[in-house]
């Protein structure tokens, strides 16, 4: 196939902000608000970001399960904001979704099998070839043959999420929007699903979109990442190029909060302390969004709003005064005579 | 305070839940100890536990030792005289803490008059020195505000400000920064550990990320199933593990500063049921070093001084 298997251009949605006793739209959040990404098969890219940010607006969005306002959504070509309901649902068959509270998103009332099988028999495959396949699904998902008899509550979280996981695969898509997919589960549990994601990717050639807000997961999984502050990526890198080289001041300070499970990594880290809380994103900052807590932000940065632009091979920055490679984030509020609140170090 | 054989169980309708299986622990002056382990592993009830916290229908026993005193045996009304003066707890999510009917300052008053015979005007100068200690801008605005007014990382803070307000001896932090987002929780991290330095308090600090640990614990305290299975100095644990669990956890989770994508490693299974009546060592389906010896659940051994391992395979282990 030629050309990435999906691209998602200058995408936005945005949501009404209702009031008042007739509840009169009185402004929008924009949840996402000119995000591009394209995803080629058999690849993760994966989407990191705090609460509010948007990441998980996004996947929705990507899939049409809430409607975009404006942009671009090409899966294979085709523009998937433009498709009626019939096809649309077709092309659901190829884009799938897995949440992070499996037991919201599985029929309490159905033994696990059938809820693999749903989406087949749906489609139009016959009930008895549904279970078998099903079967086959929750074996692939290490799940084992008896299983298909139980129901969501008698499983622990790590194989609800396994269910789920057979489920988004029962069509055989070529692209999985993982929405927190791990979150929800300890440690232990959260490597066997993660590593499970892994297989499937190799054995089966899907494309992952791995949406979560836990930065380590996300690095671990991801060839390419998107770093996303209040509706808009602000930086998109490849993994290796995220750690060693970010060029967003966002991106160094959420690296650099990150806790790492190594008690003399720990005790040199410099962690850089933003000031404040996110803005409201029902009115966000003019010109940068981040520039309300950035420790480098100029007067230009409340002016302009800042364009995403290439500094290496595809390494895309939306910044006015992206960080050098080499260059660390202290390092340019030193140079600027500024101060930074740093803890540790 | 030193804890010990702290054994709590919960009547269920599929019978009694063994959360808790005589745990020992200790915690010094000043000192900060990591509780770590997955959900159900009982970190959570230990604390509960020791604060008198939990449901009247837990069945609790052992002994609390707090200075001399074991709480457990103390009166209703001496419990309260203890928690919020000598021992406070900082919660997960702030509102259970927290009134939403009064100003934050208001809350903060109140817990200072409680246990010391304070007037008003004092507590309230304490109040806004509190909120500011805890970084709290325009704290003496701020202490005129009801708490729905603050947004999520802020009342963290003053809940903070709220737990050290009668400087404890003793403070504890259940899983203080799993809501919040990780630029916040390095800020609320910062803000609770500059407090415990300040006030001098002992930080019992319970959760399950081992990166929040390995910065700033001194010592780590690993628990599995209801039970200790390792306890040590943090560089002990997180470089000399003797421990299977604990090295397969630290060996599962995906490192920020990883050069290479490689495969995690993973601890096949589930933890037990808690209210498994099996005598063998709950770890033994998922470990790789199990044999017929783990039938029997191993006791907590000191390997080196200092650092103990419930384990009965210790030598292959470390090796």
């Amino acid at each position: 196939m030629s050309g990435p298997l999906l691209v998602v251009a200058d995408l936005v949605t945005h949501f009404p902000i209702k009031a008042g006793l007739f509840r009169r739209v009185v402004g929008h959040v924009r949840a996402v608000d000119g995000v591009s990404f394209h995803l080629d098969s058999g690849e993760t890219v994966g989407v990191v970001g705090e609460s509010g940010c948007g990441k998980s607006t996004l996947g929705r969005s990507v899939l049409r399960l809430v409607e975009p306002d404006d942009g671009v959504v090409a899966f294979k070509g085709e523009d998937v904001l433009s498709v009626d309901k019939t096809r649309m649902r077709e092309l659901r068959r190829e884009m799938q979704m897995v949440f992070q509270d499996p037991f919201a998103s599985l029929n309490p009332r159905l033994p696990v099998r059938d809820t693999v099988a749903e989406p087949l028999i749906i489609h139009g495959t016959a009930k008895q070839e549904a279970r078998q396949k099903a079967d086959e699904l929750l074996e692939a998902v290490g799940m084992r043959p008896e299983h298909g008899n139980r129901y969501p509550h008698e499983f622990s979280g790590g194989q609800r999420q396994r269910v789920g996981i057979a489920r988004a695969l029962a069509l055989d898509p070529s692209v999985v929007i993982l929405d927190e997919p791990v979150s929800a589960l300890d440690v232990s549990i959260q490597s066997q699903v993660i590593n499970l994601l892994d297989d499937l990717q190799h054995r089966f050639g899907f494309a992952y979109l791995f949406i979560a807000h836990d930065l380590s997961v996300v690095r671990h999984v991801s060839d390419r990442m998107l770093v996303m502050y209040l509706g808009k990526v602000v930086e998109a890198a490849s993994r290796a190029d995220v750690y060693d080289s970010p060029a967003h001041p966002y991106t160094h300070a959420l690296l650099s909060a990150v806790p790492v499970a190594d008690p003399g990594v720990e005790r040199k880290r410099k962690r850089i302390v933003l000031e404040g809380d996110l803005p409201n994103p029902g009115s966000p900052p003019t010109g940068c969004r981040f520039r309300t807590r950035c420790p480098i932000a100029h007067e230009l940065c409340a002016i302009e709003t800042p364009p995403a632009v290439d500094v290496a091979n595809g390494h895309m920055v939306a910044c006015h005064f992206p960080i050098e490679r080499g260059e660390t984030l202290l390092d340019r509020v030193a140079q600027l005579g500024r101060s930074v609140g740093v803890i540790g170090g | 305070m030193e804890v010990q054989g702290l054994t709590v169980e919960f009547p269920t309708e599929d019978g009694l839940v063994r959360a808790v299986r005589g745990v020992d622990m200790h915690i010094a002056e000043g000192e900060v100890l990591g509780i770590v382990g997955e959900s159900g592993s009982g970190k959570s009830v230990t604390a509960l536990a020791t604060m008198r916290l939990l449901p009247k229908r837990a069945q609790v026993s052992g002994q609390v030792l707090f200075e001399g005193r074991d709480l457990l045996t103390l009166s209703d009304r001496a419990m309260r005289g203890v928690r919020g003066s000598d021992i406070a707890m900082i919660f997960q999510d702030p509102m259970t803490a927290l009134n939403p009917v009064f100003t934050v300052g208001e809350q903060i008053v109140e817990m200072i008059r409680a246990h010391a015979p304070v007037g008003k005007p004092l507590a309230w100068k304490r109040t806004v020195e509190l909120l500011d200690l805890v970084g709290i801008s325009e704290p003496s605005r701020r202490a005129r505000q009801y708490p729905h007014e603050f947004s999520g990382g802020m009342r963290q803070r003053a809940m903070i400000a709220m737990a050290v307000a009668n400087r404890p001896k003793l403070l504890i932090a259940d899983e203080p920064t799993t809501a919040l987002d990780v630029t916040i929780q390095a800020q609320v991290m910062e803000v609770i550990t500059e407090v415990q330095k300040a006030v001098g308090s002992a930080l019992l600090l319970i959760t399950h990320d081992l990166g929040l640990v390995a910065g700033i614990a001194h010592r780590v305290q690993v628990m599995y199933a209801g039970r200790v299975f390792e306890n040590g100095a943090t560089d002990e644990i997180f470089y000399r593990s003797v421990n299977p669990y604990t090295k397969g956890l630290l060996r599962s989770i995906p490192r920020l500063d990883a050069k290479e994508k490689t495969r995690l490693y993973t601890i096949p299974g589930l933890p037990p049921s808690g209210l498994s009546r099996n005598e063998a060592c709950p770890f033994r389906p998922r470990c790789e070093f199990a044999d017929a010896v783990c039938g029997t659940v191993p006791e907590l051994v000191e390997v080196v001084p200092g650092h103990q391992s419930r384990c009965h395979h210790t030598q292959e282990v470390s090796m």
